[in-house]
């Protein structure tokens, strides 16, 4: 059997398994898209569009579908810690009338602070409640770094007054797979930028199970929903990167998918925000742009149901989903240039010669890095 | 006997809330304490870089407002440095302000405040038929709110509710006798918290037009704006505008709809017709319209004194640390201020809910700081925007605020409420949307013989550099404060919205909006607080904006006293 029908064959049992489960919800999924004027030719042109998102082949598109009918048999708890909510106003920022925003409202959500009804000691219970009776069954979202230092004082949540690092260890022990929902989660974030005052660490650092961690500052509805779509799939973390990140989502270069790619490789750059290049599209590489640097599906998914990223609204690429980019790669208008980062300084280097004009030599080096990224990973 | 009644974590709201209150044996609340319990230190991690980064840094201030901080943070910068930007690059930050506004005032009134108001069980005994009836009592045209899409909303609500699983609705205060809709009226809202759910998103597209993403937009530097390609595309424009059109249909035909029938329903209900106890209002001119005109006006109120409003003098903002967990012998100044982090943790002490680790009022207790300005609370926000424009006589804002008192009923005295403040932001939007084609129609006309969007700054690293900005962020004025030493930031500090609203009581035993307006409140019943966070609610609470710190000044972190449950 090859990979791709072992992997078949894995996501049909995990979700016969699904179904054997009580729903949750009274409503099916297709009674909810029925209320949403959806119809099931759109449920499964969107099936086939998550299938591709997720580097799957096309025959598992009735797998995408059959995962979300049964999404809500896998509760979902969602943690706030050191963070600026952003992360979930992604979430909320889903397409419309779209059906991601349906998983999500077919999902299981046990607990979610930014949108749960109850507050206070009843909002607690809620959540004592949920890590006790889906204990091993639940799936464990977290948005926001972890503060540490001073034995996580330096966050508290509920009435109990337990720190967001106890909170963490105890939820995480429950859980069957746990996700770090943006950079602050996985990396720490802005808090933990130089002199990191709190001690944020990612979740990763401070718990003892496999974490995936979706890095940007925040990162699309997309990552978060296929992620989630993958674990209910095949009840299993993806494929990951050296981060941990899953490589359907973070496998290629924003650089390489890149609109103004065409730009590089001609050598011609916006010299001055503002200036004709940037009035014609130029590439942003000598205003700050760190998309050689930064994994992640931005130039394909764009945000805000497709309607802009920062590269088309003239901004360089600042790299936030890559660990520690608010001290690696600032200054943020400015290029990078002969910096270590994570083995691909090979590329500043590439980038530097393209500018001097040596754009033959650019393409070739950019390959080579490439291939180099590409075993780092592995 | 009194008793402590403890509210941690404050649901729907940005960041982490704890609201701790004492009732008397009557359930009337006679003290109360208002605390942040988070503390992130980005003001720290800002000193020493470049202040071309400053803007993209504050935004992660906050995911909600997220280009305020963004804005306000550039804007600070481009003060020090003495940059003057182009007037197409101020008319599309107020576009994207415009955006922002539009999005964020209906997130707030539908998704974190509304199920203060709207009893989600009850409405599931409406009655359909009638509920479209009473609809068309609050606007001729409803939206979402005919027949059989009000009997779909029941169904899908219903299924849920009667296998006792009400997911994110779950162990609510349904049934407080505090909830004032009838069962139509609640379905009503019910329906047009559904709908907003697919309006924000189109809203947020609209910021995302000129921003490149929301949240946290990727557009504005240091001297202007990147997405020129954007501004000069008719089909961009036309998109924006298009959306901003499907946008302004809502706020007109539900959200001005809802807060009429809110304002009806609720007009004699003790726990919204207090509420605005410290009576001193701050807000800063902001929204261009064109060049050298502003939608809202800046003033200062003191004493709910309407007559008596007077220009901001920037030198008499201070913040005090005597109740918050920092240390400092005296008020700041923003632009000399120290923090010196000194947490003390909780205190053991018998709740509603049992023995509790509770807030020391008697000590500190919170993240927050209190901003006074000439050492005196001011609350902030749509209220104190509106009041002051008011007061300065505009004519949009004076007509607005009147047509809705005439359509109420209500007297001026209502406007000093809960419901007055809950109103005053549905107001402030409507005006936002109305008014916010101006700016689009200016940008039109100016783009036709002018394209710049940019200059470049430039930073003398021999020379020192002060500078501030202060603008009006969804939940009120913001001002980001700056030093630039060496060609890097030597100082950064923000006094924010939430600061200046959540603050714990100060060196005087001042106590803030927060706490002021939960005095003298009566709960139904202690271990179900709903009226509290009501009340809380209509700040429109935005902790992790609140929670910023200065310079340390030498202090070293491992000097911080720290006993996590203070247990």
């Amino acid at each position: 059997m090859d990979t791709h029908a072992a992997l078949y064959e894995q996501g049909k049992q995990r979700l016969e398994t699904l179904r054997s489960l009580p729903r949750r919800h009274d409503e099916t999924i297709f009674d909810k898209m029925a209320q949403h004027g959806i119809t099931r030719r759109d449920f499964m042109k969107w099936s086939a569009s998550v299938t591709a998102m997720l580097a799957l082949p096309l025959p598992f598109s009735t797998l995408v579908a059959e995962a979300a009918e049964l999404a809500d048999r896998v509760p979902l708890i969602w943690l706030h810690m050191a963070e600026c909510t952003g992360c979930s106003e992604s979430l909320v920022r889903a397409d419309t009338p779209n059906l991601d925003t349906l998983i999500f409202d077919h999902i299981s959500l046990e607990y979610h602070e930014t949108l749960m009804a109850a507050a206070g000691w009843q909002a607690e219970e809620n959540l004592e409640h949920a890590l006790e009776t889906y204990k091993g069954n639940y799936l464990l979202a977290v948005e926001g770094a972890i503060p540490t230092a001073n034995n996580g004082a330096f966050l508290t949540v509920g009435c109990k007054g337990h720190t967001g690092l106890e909170i963490i260890k105890h939820a995480a022990e429950g859980a069957a797979a746990i996700v770090s929902v943006g950079t602050c989660a996985s990396f720490g974030g802005v808090q933990a930028a130089y002199p990191n005052p709190t001690g944020a660490k990612g979740v990763h650092e401070v718990i003892s199970k496999p974490v995936i961690n979706l890095g940007g500052c925040p990162p699309s509805e997309k990552n978060i929903v296929g992620t989630l779509m993958y674990f209910i799939m095949f009840g299993k973390l993806p494929a990951l990167d050296m981060f941990n990140r899953p490589k359907w989502a973070y496998g290629a270069r924003v650089h390489d998918n890149c609109e103004r790619r065409g730009r590089f490789d001609a050598g011609e750059f916006v010299e001055e925000f503002g200036d004709h290049g940037a009035k014609e599209g130029y590439c942003l590489y000598k205003v700050g742009c760190k998309g050689p640097y930064t994994y992640n599906n931005c130039p394909t998914e764009r945000f805000n149901h497709h309607t802009s990223w920062p590269v088309l609204a003239g901004h360089g690429c600042m790299g936030c989903s890559e660990p520690n980019f608010w001290d690696d790669m600032a200054d943020f208008e400015k290029p990078l240039g002969r910096q270590l980062l994570h083995g691909l300084d090979a590329t500043a280097d590439t980038i530097g010669a393209v500018i001097l004009g040596a754009t033959v030599v650019g393409i070739g080096a950019h390959a080579v890095a490439s291939v180099f990224a590409q075993a780092k990973e592995d | 006997m009194s008793q402590r009644v403890v509210i941690d974590p404050i649901t729907r709201i940005e960041g982490h809330l704890r609201i701790e209150v004492e009732v008397d044996e009557n359930n009337v609340i006679q003290n109360a304490w208002s605390s942040s319990t988070l503390w992130r230190g980005i003001e720290v991690i800002l000193k020493g870089r470049t202040p071309m980064d400053v803007g993209l840094i504050v935004q992660r201030i906050c995911g909600v407002c997220t280009y305020s901080h963004y804005r306000c943070g550039t804007e600070a910068v481009e003060n020090a440095l003495g940059v003057k930007i182009p007037l197409n690059a101020k008319y599309l930050r107020s576009l994207m302000q415009t955006s922002l506004y539009m999005h964020d005032h209906i997130v707030h009134f539908y998704h974190l405040h509304g199920l203060d108001w709207v009893d989600v069980v009850s409405a599931l005994s409406a009655d359909p038929a009638k509920a479209a009836q009473v609809a068309l009592k609050y606007t001729d045209k409803p939206i979402a709110a005919g027949e059989g899409e009000l009997k779909a909303v029941q169904e899908r609500v219903k299924g849920f509710v009667e296998k006792g699983q009400l997911g994110p609705f779950a162990n609510a205060y349904w049934g407080n006798g505090t909830y004032k809709f009838t069962p139509e009226q609640n379905l009503i809202a019910l329906s047009h918290y559904l709908k907003a759910l697919e309006v924000q998103r189109v809203a947020a597209e609209m910021l995302a037009i000129f921003g490149g993403k929301q949240p946290h937009p990727q557009s504005l530097v240091v001297g202007g704006v990147t997405s020129v390609r954007d501004m000069l595309s008719p089909a961009r424009l036309q998109e924006w505008k298009q959306k901003h059109a499907y946008v302004t249909d809502f706020i007109k035909r539900a959200y001005q709809a809802d807060i009429v029938m809110a304002a009806e329903a609720f007009g004699t209900e003790p726990s919204v017709l207090g509420g605005v106890n410290v009576k001193n209002f701050l807000a800063t001119d902001d929204f261009v319209l064109a060049d050298g005109e502003y939608m809202f006006n800046g003033g200062v109120i003191m004493n709910g004194d309407l007559a008596g409003v007077s220009d901001i003098n920037p030198d008499l903002i201070a913040e005090d640390v005597t109740h918050a967990w920092y240390s400092a012998d005296t008020a700041q100044h923003p632009y000399d201020g120290t923090t010196v982090p000194n947490y003390t943790g909780f205190v053991e002490r018998d709740t509603v809910y049992g023995k509790l680790p509770t807030l020391d009022g008697d000590g500190k207790y919170s993240w927050v700081k209190s901003p006074r300005y000439n050492g005196e609370p001011v609350e902030v926000g749509p209220l104190s925007s509106l009041l002051v424009s008011y007061a300065r006589g505009n004519k949009v804002v004076v007509d607005a605020v009147n047509g809705l008192l005439a359509r109420t009923g209500l007297p001026v005295e209502a406007l000093f409420t809960t419901l007055g403040r809950t109103a005053a932001r549905m107001l402030q939007t409507v005006i936002v949307a109305d008014e916010g084609l101006r700016t689009f129609d200016a940008l039109l006309t100016n783009i036709q013989s002018d394209e710049a969007t940019y200059v470049k700054p430039e930073i003398d690293p021999a020379k020192e550099y002060v500078g501030h900005a202060m603008i009006e962020a969804p939940r009120g004025m913001l001002s980001h404060w700056i030093r630039i030493k060496g060609g890097k930031v030597e100082n950064y500090q923000a006094v924010v919205p939430t600061t200046w609203n959540a603050g714990p009581k100060d060196a005087n035993g001042k106590i803030g909006p927060y706490e002021a307006s939960l005095i003298g409140l009566k709960l139904e019943d202690p271990t179900k607080p709903l009226e509290v966070i009501r009340i809380i609610h209509s700040f429109d609470p935005c902790m992790a904006c609140s929670v910023h710190v200065m310079d340390f000044k030498g202090a070293s972190l491992s000097e911080f006293k720290v006993s996590p449950n203070g247990l």
